[in-house]
């Protein structure tokens, strides 16, 4: 397929392709106003070249499937315009960062998945469905505490942004301590002190330094490092405590 | 099951718990320790005191001697902690070896240190 002439301003767009050996390929890509990132590499994946391999879903920030490296920063790409991050008119674009690479810039996203069963980073719930629903007021300072991190769309967007997680493979990672904290203030959930145990190990809350890469790059805007502040806070006081 | 499950999350116990507590306990004790040492020293020097002056001092008090006894114990938790925590990061190098290795720093720091502490009191 030939790459079609635009008469108007160009992006230069290089392009991983591979797997974890491979090479970045470059593609000119008309620039349109409001343009975003996934719009550039739709464009080149229909317009270009249909073998290059990516993934998305939704397209409106809500399924946290797009994300990638943007000029080297992890991004959601469907809320990303170009005119934001593209420097003198060019993007590189690469798969996440700290994870396998399937193929181009489609990341696999097991391991990332793999540290939410490990942190036990899901719902033990502590009465049957047919149950009245509990009844937690708003300004329960809990209930804030679980409000302030329960919208993750599961991104990866924060792993991709970790040092530690670069340098400590095991460390559980922003996005899944950030579900264990939302689990902890859960006053229905049927065993919090297990989602604490789960999180005070070996390569859990406390690798994290507090870098605040998650929370910078979050595209929910918000606090891993919070998160992870206050399950090191609560861990701490459980274990002096002799609750751990 | 792999080793990244192995090493995980649930394994290692409340050890690790146990060093972040240690650690952030050591640096509560030496943030106001440090200040106190730095401020120390440059009365001390501006004040145009010899060393014999100075010890003459420290011999004279109980306090600067356990002062600075609480300062040894703490920096050399703090360090070892520390220490052991940047290996683990920063190389492969982990498991029963390294701890053995950073008791061993911590060892030697109290034993350098409370040997200073000695020359103080």
């Amino acid at each position: 397929m030939s790459e079609p002439r635009a008469n108007g301003p160009e992006l230069s767009v290089e392009v991983w392709r591979g797997r974890a050996e491979g090479r970045f390929q470059t593609y000119r890509v008309p620039l349109r106003p409001s343009q975003t990132v996934l719009d550039v590499v739709t464009y080149v994946q229909r317009r270009i070249d249909p073998t290059l391999s990516y993934r998305f879903a939704c397209r409106v920030g809500m399924c946290g499937s797009c994300a990638m490296m943007v000029n080297g920063a992890p991004r959601w790409t469907c809320r990303t315009h170009v005119a934001r991050v593209a420097k003198d008119r060019r993007l590189r674009l690469a798969p996440l960062r700290n994870l396998p690479v399937i193929k181009d810039l489609a990341a696999d996203m097991t391991p990332f998945f793999d540290k939410w069963r490990e942190a036990e980073a899901r719902f033990l719930p502590s009465s049957p469905r047919a149950a009245a629903t509990a009844r937690i007021p708003p300004a329960d300072p809990e209930r804030a505490a679980a409000d302030a991190a329960i919208e993750c769309i599961g991104c990866g967007v924060c792993h991709a942004a970790c040092d530690v997680v670069a340098w400590q493979p095991d460390y559980l990672g922003p996005a899944a301590l950030n579900r264990a904290w939302t689990l902890v203030n859960d006053a229905r959930d049927a065993d919090r002190r297990a989602h604490l145990a789960a999180v005070a190990g070996d390569a859990g809350c406390h690798a994290c330094h507090s870098h605040q890469s998650c929370a910078t790059f979050c595209p929910k805007g918000l606090n891993p490092t919070a998160s992870i502040a206050g399950l090191k806070r609560a861990s701490a006081l459980a274990l002096l405590a002799g609750r751990l | 099951m792999d080793a990244r499950v192995q090493g995980g999350a649930v394994v290692g116990g409340r050890r690790e718990l146990w060093l972040f507590v240690l650690q952030r306990a050591s640096a509560a004790l030496l943030a106001p320790l440090v200040l106190v040492h730095l401020a120390t020293m440059i009365y001390a020097i501006q004040g145009g005191l010899s060393a014999a002056e100075i010890l003459a001092r420290t011999r004279a008090s109980v306090a600067w001697p356990l002062l600075y006894a609480l300062f040894v114990a703490a920096a050399s938790v703090h360090g070892a902690i520390g220490l052991r925590t940047i290996v683990r990061e920063m190389t492969p190098w982990r498991g029963a070896s390294l701890d053995a290795a950073a008791v061993a720093f911590a060892l030697a720091c109290l034993a350098l240190g409370f040997r200073a502490v000695g020359a103080l009191a």
